[in-house]
């Protein structure tokens, strides 16, 4: 069962790639744009570390520890998560999705690896290059325990993204245009920029409550960021791996009622 | 296509437009929502001046302007680029050339029948800043109001006119979103849509005086919470209509230009 999947998995990945080496020449406007778009991400904190040098208990060194983690997630999530759910809403919409439901495979297995765009890691990169530049800023490298547990939390982070993805398209089948609902959630994604703790001053903290439990931003970045400065407390690492694994069952969820309420678009 | 048919024909242009998007509006909605970024940075700006104002802003300045960000946002986008690229490659372009109106006046209708729905998310803002700001939030004086009129007119303007000047750069280049993505980021960070540009080093401040970004954004948000006297004001709007008569000529040669190479692909 497991090999047949991997296999699967294999045919998939192949396939993207092979699609991907037809169009090298993206590999290098993949890269400009994901450089770009981290200089914006970072001209704000330049702006912000211009005028105080610590901003909630966050230095400039381990503010830029975030935002090295939010480019690796946006990494992932633009090159392995976004495309194959773009074409779940795809299907759905054109009524395709039925042949997807007839093959003798996980459905949602299926979607989720259906597409990926190689490229797009440049992003994962660009994160790494940032990680390196900002240990640099602060004089040390990190702790081993905190990098093992930060890449504990990258796979933890990349199933809470992946999970929240699935909850966006299940939400496909009962609105259809979703699209949209893509856009939202990348806007939303943008909070995790910035250390959760930024948040506390507004509405006493309900804002950090809600990136901590509702919409788990602040697992995805800031907690990762914590590790690597070897202050994330145990307690929240434990927290971090229950929470997305219980996220990823409630999505898993989700999605098998969903598509029990799917009725082809075009029949 | 003489002034007369043109002007006889705006009134319907803009009827179409606005049912557009009054069937649209659920999608609008959802667009809107998703330019939360204002909000992210209304928040870490706040976190900032916390303990002390930075330059002249404190912290319920930060509140007005950036509120104040994402109303002008609402009533200067335009999203044209994205629109001609898709027609130019769809090759549905050609329907709107067989018209006796350029589709530039249609673009145009479309995007100004979009105002009266935007204005219903950009006056509660506007509302909501009175409320936390007070009377700081909005022109105090007569000229003040007709100055930032004039300046979200030609903020618009200029958002509208570069976006069919990129757009229009697809019918050389197959493709412009990437040239329009170039712009976006540039336009994130020199806008004041992230930070004020006042808290930028003078140097920079001085070079982003001279791109036309700032007069997208920031001149409308500063005449909306009063930040120049009239003099000073004045010469800013001039520099803004400036960039709003420089680009109407360079769109106006592009999209000749471009249109002669055009030949419809499908269609």
């Amino acid at each position: 069962m497991v090999r047949r999947y991997l296999r699967l998995l294999g045919i998939q990945l192949k396939a993207s790639g092979l699609l991907a080496l037809q169009y090298r020449a993206d590999f290098f406007t993949e890269g400009l744009t994901s450089l770009f778009w981290t200089f914006t991400a970072l001209a704000p904190l330049f702006v912000v570390y211009g005028e105080r040098p610590v901003v909630e208990g966050w230095g400039f060194g381990e503010a830029l520890l975030v935002v090295g983690w939010f480019t690796l997630l946006q990494g992932i999530l633009e090159g392995a998560i976004n495309p194959s759910l773009t074409g779940v809403v795809e299907h759905i919409r054109k009524g395709t999705l039925d042949f997807v439901l007839l093959k003798p495979a996980d459905a949602q297995f299926l979607v989720s690896t259906q597409r990926f765009l190689p490229w797009r890691a440049f992003n994962v990169l660009t994160g790494l290059g940032l990680f390196v530049y900002a240990f640099a800023q602060l004089g040390r490298g990190p702790s081993l325990p905190g990098l093992l547990s930060s890449v504990l939390l990258l796979c933890t982070s990349t199933l809470l993204l992946y999970s929240l993805w699935i909850l966006t398209v299940s939400a496909a089948f009962f609105v259809v245009r979703v699209d949209n609902l893509t856009h939202l959630f990348t806007s939303i994604f943008d909070f995790a920029r910035w250390p959760s703790s930024v948040f506390q001053g507004v509405a006493k903290g309900a804002l950090t409550l809600v990136f901590t439990y509702v919409i788990p931003l602040a697992l995805m970045t800031t907690f990762p960021a914590e590790a690597m400065l070897g202050r994330l407390a145990p307690a929240s690492l434990v927290g971090a791996v229950v929470g997305s694994v219980a996220f990823a069952w409630v999505a898993r969820r989700v999605w098998l009622r969903s598509i029990g309420h799917y009725t082809s678009a075009s029949s | 296509m003489s002034v007369r048919n043109t002007l006889r024909a705006m009134p319907t242009l803009l009827r179409v437009g606005f049912a557009e998007a009054v069937a649209y509006r659920a999608e609008m909605l959802i667009w809107v929502l998703s330019t939360t970024m204002p909000l992210v940075n209304m928040v870490l700006w706040m976190a900032v001046a916390r303990g002390a104002p930075v330059g002249r802003f404190g912290q319920a300045d930060f509140v007005g302007y950036f509120l104040a960000t994402f109303a002008v946002r609402q009533l200067t986008s335009s999203w044209a680029a994205w629109l001609i690229n898709w027609e130019v490659r769809q090759g549905t372009l050609a329907m709107r050339l067989l018209r006796p109106i350029s589709p530039l006046w249609a673009y145009a209708a479309e995007n100004v029948a979009g105002f009266p729905m935007r204005l219903i998310v950009a006056v509660p803002v506007m509302v909501l800043s009175v409320v936390l700001v007070g009377d700081k939030a909005l022109p105090q004086q007569a000229w003040q109001w007709a100055f930032f009129v004039l300046a979200v007119l030609g903020g618009w303007a200029i958002s509208f006119l570069a976006n069919v000047t990129i757009g229009a750069l697809s019918f050389f280049l197959g493709s412009s979103q990437k040239v329009m993505e170039v712009w976006l980021v540039l336009y994130f960070v020199c806008s004041g849509y992230m930070y004020p540009v006042e808290l930028l080093p003078p140097t920079l401040r001085t070079v982003i005086d001279w791109l036309p970004f700032r007069y997208q954004i920031g001149l409308p948000v500063e005449l909306m919470t009063g930040a120049h006297g009239w003099r000073e004001a004045l010469w800013l709007l001039g520099a803004q209509w400036a960039w709003v008569a420089l680009l109407g000529v360079l769109m106006v040669v592009v999209w000749k230009q471009g249109v002669k190479r055009f030949a419809a692909f499908g269609g």
